[in-house]
């Protein structure tokens, strides 16, 4: 089977809602999802997403220029609720006419209205079935399901158990996210009831991704075994590779440290890893399947070899299923 | 039973506190609600008092006796 199989194989109700040709997402990582990122996956026939993390909204508004510059399909901004630049962000985002949006790190609920006055689909990140049921009755157009195997800010319930809680408790389209890297984990999240799935930590080994290349070469080395999630006691747990960062927070958690003191430690860490590649002091932040991420390759090269490994394993699989 | 003690057995039974522990004054903070847990309680409370508490009020509603308040004025 050809490229044309594949397309008929894997379209969802999400390709129609976005008008995107593959059901697939890149996660809008802080730091790392750039204007070029987010364009290179969409231009693929993915979804490309900005990830405003923390940054200030003038930033926001010049990586919409570079994707607008690169693209005339649509992408969309990950806006992390917590971010004192939210207010500004959501009136970029509505000023410029971002086709999506998706956000992190809390409930989005009170933009919705707004968001959606100007055609913008907004796609909030859950990682509980209350609110899911929540954002499809504040207007949610889909919704991304994110599993506790992601990279960043985790929820607590694995992406397994996650999805079809959440495909069942609602009729918005789902998408999975957490633990996916490749055309078996997109495969499996179509079983699971998902219509499409976000990859974080594939998409930031992608050539067009500009994180720092220490980055990329730390996690084309990590193991399965090589994530770690400390900031439980701070109430927001973060998922990083292991590293003498990670492990001197653990030791001043453990040492019962004050939050502030925590929070300060924490402070900047990202953006030292991410942005100025330092892998041992800073905040690599990524998720279980780093191990299993191999190569660095274009993000059009991702998408197509994703979507030929799903169909490969659909295959593979029907051959399990005798009449 | 009036709207206290309706809010306090449903925050004793989605946080799964001892009544003891629920007062007018006390924060869902103090009871280690972290914020999907709050999500959990704002609906569970919109089903009981029949009411849609918009997200910008939830987001006010940090107590016991804030959430009595809301139900209070807007039933």
């Amino acid at each position: 089977m050809g490229r044309e199989g594949v397309e008929r194989l894997i379209r969802t109700r999400i390709c129609d809602l976005l008008n995107i040709e593959y059901p697939v997402f890149q996660g809008g990582m802080a730091w790392v999802a750039t204007g070029e990122l987010a364009a290179a996956v969409s231009e693929a026939g993915g979804l490309g997403i900005i990830g405003a993390g923390q940054a200030p909204a003038s930033w926001v508004e010049a990586e919409i220029a570079k994707v607008k510059k690169l693209t005339s399909k649509p992408f969309g901004v990950n806006v992390m609720l917590m971010s004192p630049f939210v207010e500004e962000i959501i009136r970029v985002i509505v000023r410029e006419r971002v086709p999506v949006i998706t956000t992190g790190a809390g409930n989005p609920g009170k933009y919705v209205p707004v968001l959606k006055e100007v055609g913008t689909k907004v796609i909030p990140v859950v990682a509980s079935v209350a609110l899911a049921k929540r954002l499809e009755k504040a207007g949610a157009d889909a919704l991304v399901a994110e599993g506790m195997e992601s990279g960043g800010h985790v929820g607590e319930v694995c992406t397994l158990p996650l999805v079809p809680q959440v495909v069942d408790a609602v009729h918005i389209p789902v998408i999975a996210a957490g633990g996916i890297a490749d055309g078996r984990g997109l495969l499996a999240a179509l079983a699971l009831g998902a219509e499409g799935v976000q990859m974080g930590t594939r998409f930031m080994c992608a050539e067009e991704c500009t994180v720092s290349g220490r980055v990329k070469e730390k996690i084309l080395k990590a193991r399965d075994r090589d994530t770690v999630v400390t900031g439980q006691s701070l109430g927001h747990p973060v998922r990083c590779l292991d590293n003498r960062f990670t492990r001197e927070f653990a030791r001043l958690e453990a040492d019962g440290r004050a939050k502030e003191e925590l929070e300060k430690f924490g402070t900047g860490k990202l953006r030292l890893a991410m942005v100025e590649g330092d892998v041992d002091n800073g905040s690599v932040m990524a998720g279980q399947v780093a191990g299993a991420v191999r190569k660095i390759e274009p993000a059009a090269e991702i998408i197509r070899s994703l979507l030929a490994e799903a169909e490969e394993a659909y295959a593979k699989l029907t051959a399990h299923f005798h009449k | 039973m009036g709207v206290f003690e309706k809010v306090k057995s449903i925050v004793v039974d989605q946080l799964g506190v001892d009544e003891d522990d629920v007062t007018l004054e006390t924060s869902f903070e103090e009871l280690n609600a972290d914020s999907l847990d709050i999500v959990e309680l704002i609906m569970a409370l919109e089903e009981e008092f029949d009411l849609d508490i918009p997200d910008e009020e939830a987001e006010k509603i940090r107590t016991v006796g804030d959430a009595v308040k809301y139900i209070k004025e807007n039933q």
